[in-house]
């Protein structure tokens, strides 16, 4: 079984049921994923089932059922961002990457998110790859940016 | 510490002091200095707009240089369309500001500072006065620039100008006093009191008396009482809270305290929004540095109080920000909203009595209990009180944060402060109160921001958020923005919010996607439409349990009300003025000009383009999806859109 968990989980003895969303959200920090042997071990933990895990999990949107690629990209389709063209700036990505939202390229390297507005709604559109912000993205400075990463990737 | 703790705290919320103790806070203020500072402007803005590179360039050339001198990253000022900003402030000089700062900018002026070459001129913000040190000649003061002359800055005071993450500087420039002096000389009754006649109201969204609510937790017995600051800012567009924590995180807890002070709670959370990495590290620092003065924790300075804050961070759903819903995510529930009553002040966290306040709504009692109830009082209208931090966005000259006071038109914010339309469009509205919200047209521009008058026009404050937009936004397009988040965000409790939401949205997406056939009959149909639209929004309205269906219609049913000839033109011309609906676009192709190179054909994804070699092409109208693929590729201009 997956140590990481363990070792979290252990961080949480006799942890009660207001600790669950803090321990999924540590998890899937050092995992990028939440795995089904990973809610059951949860739920174990915790001394729930695993259906109440999963529908606590599934409830909330910061919660990924998929392995994340190496560069995570978060695309704010807030309101500012959406005036500003993001839609556009998804499709793009969308393209580009040839994956849908949610989905992994089969590299492994991108995975693609959309997020309700990342809080600098004033330098819109923004995208958030790996914690870095990319602000003002326009469908050009796009291909560059996630070039740039693959570069970084093969470096 | 010692110092700041026996002498300075003691002393009376705005009360001055000369002498050893003055001088000393001059220095922890930063006025009187005797090495130059850097200040960046290190908000989640600035470095998205890269404050991280400055950063990087000043840091390398210091320590290049060897120069010994500090680097304070501060929050955001509020102009975030000038990001990233630079500051620097020489021994004796007041601090002068430069905006959109490059790397090679940056270089310069480090080099002007610590080379004594003349500073460079372009790109100056302004000059800040403080502590009498010289000023620089032929700058302009910051407080006169157009764009903060206008507001009244008390809950964003510090923000970008003070290091949010020292206390001793908060310490110095006055805070934690107003805390003091609550325990010393108030009684909680008091202190609900005193808020209470101060006028202030709940700056989340609803607008209820901040006072009032704290009474009713203040009267009932309980061994335990929880006090939670609602940090999950949901609004797509707003970000005030972000910013007030970012950049003065110490205003926040000061806040807190005294709330729970007021209403006997020892015990409170903040629920930060997961998407605030970098507001949530600032606020750790600042709590554990406010453990560390003995602000927070046991017998806090001997007062026999105790009040300790825990940090929730949120999981990404709206509807989390709705109190009842906030309080079972915080019990690591299913953030669903429960009926009220009972209400959380009585029935609440654990089931004990607890008051959820917003961040702006509590960074505003520190001042009022250093100023007192009667000067808060005296700022804004009659039934709003104080001042408003709108975060203003979309197309607009200037972007960022604006603290008005409550009463200034609509018209003054994004004209006389923003500077009117990007790029010399013409306005066309601007979108108040998020997915709770609706517009405000050219015609109530002069309306005075105040709770009320915004809910007179369709309108409402909400959390603040302001998207400007103009000629090129489409409105019903933003109408089926707003439903598309909220038809996602539906706990799906209630079968109206959470069906009906998903039906309007459908309505809007036939309305603004490509018929599926010309037929009248389906015009009548998109026709229909617009009348089931305000058929469902009234019953979602009145039959929804939570805040968020009570409001969801709202964006749809304002743009009905100030833009039905646009939801028209789509219906029955089949057009989108601001060309923001693509799909309604109808390809032809000029017979005159195509080659038959046949290249449009074998590019179109639906193959709606037919045509032998060398001969002129023909778009199928029914096929057409009107991707816009064809226009692209024709290399002879022979494909005009409608
Ligand atoms: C769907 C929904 C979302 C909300 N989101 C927020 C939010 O993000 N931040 C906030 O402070 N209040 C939000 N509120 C309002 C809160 O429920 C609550 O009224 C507020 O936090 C009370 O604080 P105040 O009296 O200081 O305004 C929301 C309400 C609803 C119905
Ligand atoms: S109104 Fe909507 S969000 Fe609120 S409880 Fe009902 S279904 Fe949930
Ligand atoms: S709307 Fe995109 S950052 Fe706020």
């Amino acid at each position: 079984m997956n140590d990481t968990t363990e070792q979290i989980l252990v961080k949480y003895k006799n942890a009660d049921r207001d600790s669950l969303i803090p321990i999924l959200q540590e998890i899937q920090e050092v995992e990028g994923w939440l795995s089904e042997k990973m809610l059951t071990s949860v739920g174990r933990h915790l001394d729930m089932p695993v259906s109440k895990v999963y529908g606590v999990a599934t409830f909330y949107n910061q919660f990924r059922f998929q392995p994340k690629g190496r560069f995570h990209i978060q695309v704010c389709r807030g309101t500012a961002c959406h005036v500003l063209g993001s839609a556009t700036v998804l499709e793009e990505i969308k393209k580009h990457l040839k994956i849908d939202v949610d989905e992994t390229t089969k590299d492994g390297l991108f995975s693609l998110e959309i997020v309700a507005c990342i809080g600098t709604c004033g330098l819109a559109p923004v995208i958030n790859i790996n914690g870095n912000f990319h602000a003002r993205v326009t469908t050009d400075s796009l291909r560059d940016i996630i070039e740039s990463y693959r570069v970084q990737n093969n470096n | 510490m010692n110092f700041l703790i026996s002498e300075v705290l003691n002393l009376a919320p705005g009360e001055s002091c000369s002498g050893d103790t003055g001088s000393k806070l001059e220095i922890l203020r930063n006025e009187k200095i005797d090495k130059p500072i850097i200040f960046i402007g290190a908000g989640t803005c600035g470095l998205g707009a890269g404050a991280d590179k400055i950063l990087e360039v000043t840091r390398a050339y210091l320590s290049e240089k060897n120069i010994d001198t500090e680097i304070i990253e501060t929050g955001c000022v509020g102009l975030c369309s000038s990001e990233p900003l630079m500051d620097v402030q020489l021994p004796g000089k007041n601090r002068i500001s430069f905006e959109k700062v490059t790397s090679d900018l940056a270089e310069e002026i480090l080099s002007a500072v610590f080379s004594g070459n003349p500073i460079p001129e372009n790109n100056v913000l302004g000059q800040y006065s403080a502590g009498g040190n010289e000023e620089w000649d032929g700058i302009g003061y910051i407080a006169e620039h157009p764009f903060f002359k206008p507001q009244k800055r008390l809950v964003l005071k510090n923000c970008g100008i003070r290091n949010p993450i020292s206390i001793e500087e908060y310490i110095a420039a006055g805070g934690y006093r107003s805390y003091l002096k609550g325990l010393r000389s108030y009684s909680p009754g008091d202190i609900c009191d005193k808020v209470e006649k101060s006028g202030l109201r709940g700056r989340g969204g609803g607008g209820f008396s901040t006072g009032r609510k704290w009474k009713f937790a203040f009267n009932v017995e309980s061994d335990q009482k929880y006090l939670v600051c609602n940090a999950d800012e949901g609004d797509p567009g707003a970000f005030m809270d972000r910013a007030i924590i970012e950049g003065d995180p110490h205003r926040l807890i000061e806040g807190m305290a005294i709330a729970a002070y007021a209403i006997g709670a020892t015990k409170s959370y903040v629920y930060i929004r997961a998407e605030y990495p970098l507001a949530l590290k600032r606020l750790e620092i600042a709590l554990e540095q406010a453990r560390e003065y003995g602000l927070l924790g046991k017998n806090i300075f001997d007062s026999g109080v105790d009040f300790e804050i825990k940090v929730k961070m949120g999981a990404g759903a709206f509807v989390c920000g709705e109190e009842t819903a906030l309080i079972h995510s915080i019990e690591g529930k299913r953030g669903m909203p429960r009926p009220r009553p009972p209400f959380p002040a009585t029935e609440g966290l654990f089931g004990k009595p607890t008051i959820i306040n917003n961040v702006e709504t509590l960074a505003n009692i520190p001042s009022i209990i250093e100023k007192g109830e009667e000067w808060f009082a005296s700022i804004g209208t009659e039934t709003s009180k104080g001042t408003k931090v709108f975060a203003l966005s979309g197309k607009i000259s200037l972007t960022g944060l604006v603290e008005i006071p409550m009463g200034t038109t609509v018209r003054e914010v994004i004209y006389d402060i923003a500077g009117g339309i990007r790029g010399g469009k013409k306005f066309k509205a601007v979108q108040i109160g998020g997915p709770s919200g609706g517009c405000i047209t050219e015609q109530n521009l002069d309306i005075p921001i105040d709770y009320d008058s915004l809910i007179e026009v369709g309108a409402m404050m909400g959390s603040g958020g302001m998207v400007v937009m103009d000629e090129d936004t489409c409105m019903v397009d933003v109408a089926k923005f707003f439903m598309d988040f909220i038809q996602r965000e539906s706990c799906g409790k209630c079968i109206p919010c959470r069906e009906g939401t998903r039906r309007m949205l459908e309505i809007l997406e036939d309305i603004t996607h490509k018929p599926v056939n010309g037929s009248s009959h389906h015009a009548l149909r998109r026709f229909k439409g617009v009348t089931q639209l305000e058929k469902l929004g009234k019953v979602i309205k009145e039959t929804s349990l939570c805040g968020l269906g009570q409001t969801a219609p709202n964006p749809v049913l304002s743009t009905l009300k100030w833009f039905r000839d646009e939801y028209e033109e789509h219906i029955f011309e089949r057009e989108c003025r601001a060309g923001v609906c693509t799909e309604l676009r109808t390809f032809t192709i000029d017979v005159d000009k195509c080659t038959g190179c046949t290249v449009c054909a074998k590019k179109c994804p639906t193959g709606a383009i037919i045509g032998a070699r060398k001969t002129p092409h023909f778009i199928v109208d029914d096929n057409c999806i009107s991707c816009g693929t064809c226009v692209q590729v024709c290399k002879f201009d022979a494909i005009t859109v409608n």
